[in-house]
């Protein structure tokens, strides 16, 4: 990690915003990715993963802040062909073969991959003599793989690539991508699939309304993510009160029970006693990854510094 | 390279357009033409001139259509896939300016050989000199197909190319008469490349070439359309 403070080194976007009408899709994020670093943007849809991604892409302006690729804007990286990207939408053009296309993408990079490789690789070989327009929705995913992946560029930017696909071609897809990221390429994807960004990345991004709500190592978001939660019998709660305590980050009633979603589940327990001494069979566990997955996205709850 | 082979391939694989735009001009021609041999129209006989009108409205489809299929990619979507290759603006407008006039190229042979099956009888260098006015003038044509083709959603390009082609037809006596051969009308005439698309055949014929007028509306409406086509090509990567 000795390059993450490199300006030229990887991607730098500082203070980059953008905003559709009145929606703040971007709110002035900043984020640092070394060479060789393997980053998942995490969120809900809606968070501005994909606003992001197009921003680094040079496919849309942004309205305000900067984008530094290896030392260049996008337009630069773009041209000197050092980025392979895959889209969320985009059928393969019409009138071409499956293999054809891969090839046509590859005669744009200057050192572009073997396309027989390429189609081997995500797995379109098997189907390289279709026609575009008769594939399914999962072989067309797996040549928009192979079009992102045969330029060879140093950075590849995958827009959720694994959306709509099933259980099975989602494994195929990332043992295709280990071995790409295996070769020092510095990935960034996008995902709304906690278990995506946990199992593939070395470092995730959690966003949320166009912000950055948590960065870090997967393991460390991990842990955070196993937030925990403070169920206990409480007749007549009163749910602002429980709010207001201290590592609460949401209160929620059940008949009697009550569930506390906590940042910090020691910080709360002990005025929570105090405060509601009525309060009985108190259990204190460890919430699910997307229980707190939610949690952590419900960014209008959350302190950003206490977060970040 | 590799982009413009697939790029011309791709149109040649479009058969049901393909014949299309071929056989609709011949048609046309050898139905109106060939019951009026012997006629005179414009100063020159009738199967010159509308051999040369029915060229230009073949020609001028053929030229204008990469438009629908610049469209058509983006509606799929994957133009945004290529934008963020090392594609540049100008390898992608000269692949679609050249399958452009790959396309119009047979159609005027098609026409001048179904003209000169019906007596039409040019000197060589006249034939040269009408495909040279006519390539030439045709050029507005297809940085205004390549300028719609990223403007416009794919289905308002049809109407709009369709449209505008008949439209420009019309005016420039493509049809066989003329709207005007006076006042503001005419004028509005003279400022269509068109128009003097059209007159190709007749200035073939008088051996002088067109008058400066026509270079100037041919050259102005190339200057203006260019930086209209750059500006909306850059535009086109909204997701859609």
């Amino acid at each position: 990690m000795t390059q993450s403070n490199d300006h030229t080194g990887g991607i730098v976007l500082t203070s980059l915003s953008k905003s559709y009408g009145s929606v703040r899709a971007v709110r002035s994020i900043d984020l640092q990715i070394a060479p060789g670093e393997t980053v998942a943007l995490l969120g809900p849809n809606g968070a501005g993963k994909t606003t992001t991604i197009d921003m680094v892409l040079g496919l849309t302006r942004p309205d305000s802040g900067s984008i530094s690729l290896f030392g260049m804007t996008p337009a630069q990286a773009v041209a000197a062909g050092a980025v392979g990207g895959m889209l969320q939408t985009g059928s393969p053009l019409d009138h071409m073969k499956v293999r054809e296309l891969v090839s046509l993408m590859a005669s744009y990079y200057p050192h572009p991959l073997d396309v027989g490789d390429a189609l081997r690789r995500t797995g379109a070989a098997e189907f390289a003599g279709q026609w575009t327009t008769k594939l399914s929705g999962g072989q067309a995913q797996r040549v928009r793989f192979a079009a992102a992946l045969v330029g060879d560029a140093d950075l590849l930017l995958l827009d959720e690539p694994t959306a709509g696909i099933d259980v099975e071609g989602r494994r195929e897809f990332w043992q295709a991508m280990r071995a790409v990221a295996g070769r020092g390429k510095t990935v960034v994807f996008a995902t709304h699939y906690l278990e995506e960004a946990d199992a593939f990345a070395d470092r995730i991004v959690l966003m949320s309304h166009g912000r950055i709500v948590a960065d870090g190592p997967a393991t460390e978001i991990k842990a955070r993510a196993a937030a925990r939660t403070i169920r206990g019998t409480l007749p007549g709660a009163d749910l602002a009160g429980l709010v207001a305590l201290p590592g609460v980050a949401a209160a929620d009633r059940h008949g009697d029970t009550i569930i506390l979603s906590c940042s910090d589940s020691d910080a709360a327990l002990r005025p929570l006693l105090g405060a509601f001494p009525e309060i009985r069979d108190i259990e204190v566990g460890g919430g699910s990854l997307e229980e707190a997955f939610l949690e952590l996205t419900a960014a209008d709850k959350l302190d950003p510094e206490v977060v970040r | 390279m590799t982009h413009v082979r697939y790029d011309i391939l791709r149109m040649v694989r479009n058969r049901a357009f393909l014949a299309l735009t071929l056989a609709l001009p011949l048609v046309l021609f050898l139905s109106v033409a060939s019951g009026q041999r012997h006629a005179t129209h414009d100063g020159v006989g009738f199967p010159l001139y509308f051999m040369t009108a029915m060229a230009v409205y073949g020609a001028m489809f053929a030229v204008i259509s990469p438009g629908a299929r610049i469209a058509r990619d983006r509606a799929s979507g994957w133009t945004r896939q290529m934008r963020i290759t090392p594609l540049r603006i100008r390898a992608d407008f000269a692949a679609k300016v050249l399958t452009a006039y790959l396309l119009a190229l047979p159609t005027l042979a098609l026409l001048y050989l179904a003209g000169a099956a019906l007596g039409v009888h040019l000197g060589a260098t006249q034939w040269l000199k009408l495909t040279g006015l006519l390539l030439v003038g045709l050029v507005p044509l297809v940085v205004l197909g390549l300028a719609l083709g990223y403007l416009l959603p794919v289905d308002a390009l049809t109407p709009a190319l369709g449209g505008i082609v008949v439209l420009l037809a019309l005016l420039g006596g493509v049809y066989g008469f003329q709207l005007a051969t006076s006042g503001p009308m005419f004028d509005v005439m003279k400022a269509l490349p068109s128009y003097w698309l059209v007159q190709a055949g007749k200035a073939a014929i008088a051996g002088g070439g067109w008058p400066a007028e026509a270079w100037i509306v041919v050259a102005a409406w190339t200057i203006v359309l260019i930086p209209v086509a750059a500006v909306v090509y850059r535009r086109s990567t909204s997701r859609i």
